[in-house]
């Protein structure tokens, strides 16, 4: 006997990034959900956007990786609140664990909240988290391919930070084909280029995060 | 790999229905957007370590990936995306909107 369901698989995630969306919305609190391979430069990006623009708006950092809190003493150690989350394995961050870290770093109160998931290119894009936005980090020395070979996670991004643009003197990387792939698979795609080194390029991307901080507050909830 | 986690929920969403239907599962039909893909072999094989001891144990599992379509702005004609090879074959115009990409659905479960 064979029953047809057509149910949609992963549906507790997708109710718990609802509430956490929800919550967001009702203490006007930015979300950003922080995605990219490991070692793309996310911790230092979020870091030196706190050191730089820290004073402007109050951020707080939920961290996600595998083991270890390093990243989010990292951001401390620039000025946000922060918690982590050890996934023990796990290549993903679920709304859930989201929704434990909220309490933790006080959200309700905050203007931005990032959430540094864990470095992969391919599961993390599957799962809501609830956030406003999604922020991919693609580094210069990854190569010039990587929107091609995981069109998953950029076809969902609503930023590309490509970062290390301070190496691109040295590397064999197309900025023309990246931007190419991406803007086929999301027109709309906001792009910066920065270096989270030397500074290059962060403010457009202060900028961005600023007017979207701003709009997203200012909005009835 | 989150194989692990898409098993868990099907296995909840089976053991529903089999409690429902009260009859065992013998197989079930998953379908993924292209742009979601699910590994059918690690699929299984997280599936039967979880369903070990469960009504789901020895429930086999296909998945079917739905391809991404995108429709061309030009010429409104609907095909296959192919970011190697963006160009529309009914007027080759590279200008298209990709349209949204299937769900991950449990389609299907046959009960013996
Ligand atoms: N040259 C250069 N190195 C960077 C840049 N951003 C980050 N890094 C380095 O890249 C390494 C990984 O950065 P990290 O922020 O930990 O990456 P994550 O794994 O994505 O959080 C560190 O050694 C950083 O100092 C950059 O813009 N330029
Ligand atoms: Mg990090
Ligand atoms: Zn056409």
């Amino acid at each position: 006997m064979k029953v047809a369901l057509n149910k949609k698989i992963l549906d507790k995630n997708t109710e718990c990034a609802i509430r956490n969306k929800a919550f967001f919305r009702d203490n006007k609190t930015l979300c950003l959900n922080v995605i990219s391979s490991p070692g793309s430069g996310k911790t230092t990006i979020i870091s030196k956007t706190v050191t730089d623009i820290g004073d402007k708006l109050k951020i707080g950092v939920v961290e996600g990786d595998i083991k270890t809190d390093i990243d989010a003493q990292k951001v401390r150690a620039a000025g946000a609140v922060a918690v982590q989350i050890e996934t023990r394995g796990a290549c993903h961050l679920t709304a859930e664990q989201v929704t434990g870290a909220l309490s933790a770093i006080g959200a309700g109160d905050l203007d931005v909240v990032f959430i540094e998931n864990v470095g992969n290119l391919v599961c993390p894009s599957a799962f809501d988290l609830g956030e406003q936005a999604r922020v991919v980090v693609l580094s210069v020395p990854e190569g010039d391919d990587k929107p091609a070979k995981y069109p998953g996670t950029f076809a969902k991004a609503d930023v590309l930070l490509i970062n290390k643009i301070d190496l691109i003197d040295y590397i064999d990387f197309s900025l023309d084909r990246v931007i190419a792939d991406v803007r086929s698979l999301k027109p709309k795609l906001e792009i910066f280029q920065v270096s989270a080194t030397t500074g290059e390029g962060m403010q457009g991307w202060y900028d961005w995060l600023q007017a979207r901080a701003r709009d997203f507050a200012g909005q009835k909830s | 790999m989150h194989e692990t986690m898409v098993a868990q929920s099907i296995i909840e969403a089976i053991t529903a229905e089999a409690q429902k239907q009260q009859a065992r599962p013998i197989a079930a039909r998953i379908s993924c957007g292209q742009l979601n893909p699910i590994n059918e072999e690690v699929l299984n094989f997280a599936f039967e370590a979880i369903a070990k001891g469960t009504v789901c144990e020895g429930t086999k599992l296909t998945v079917v990936e739905i391809t991404l379509k995108c429709t061309c702005k030009k010429c409104g004609r609907t095909h296959g995306f192919d970011i190697y090879s963006p160009a529309c074959p009914g007027c080759g115009s590279t200008d298209f909107d990709i349209n949204p990409d299937a769900p991950l659905l449990l389609e299907e479960i046959e009960f013996e």
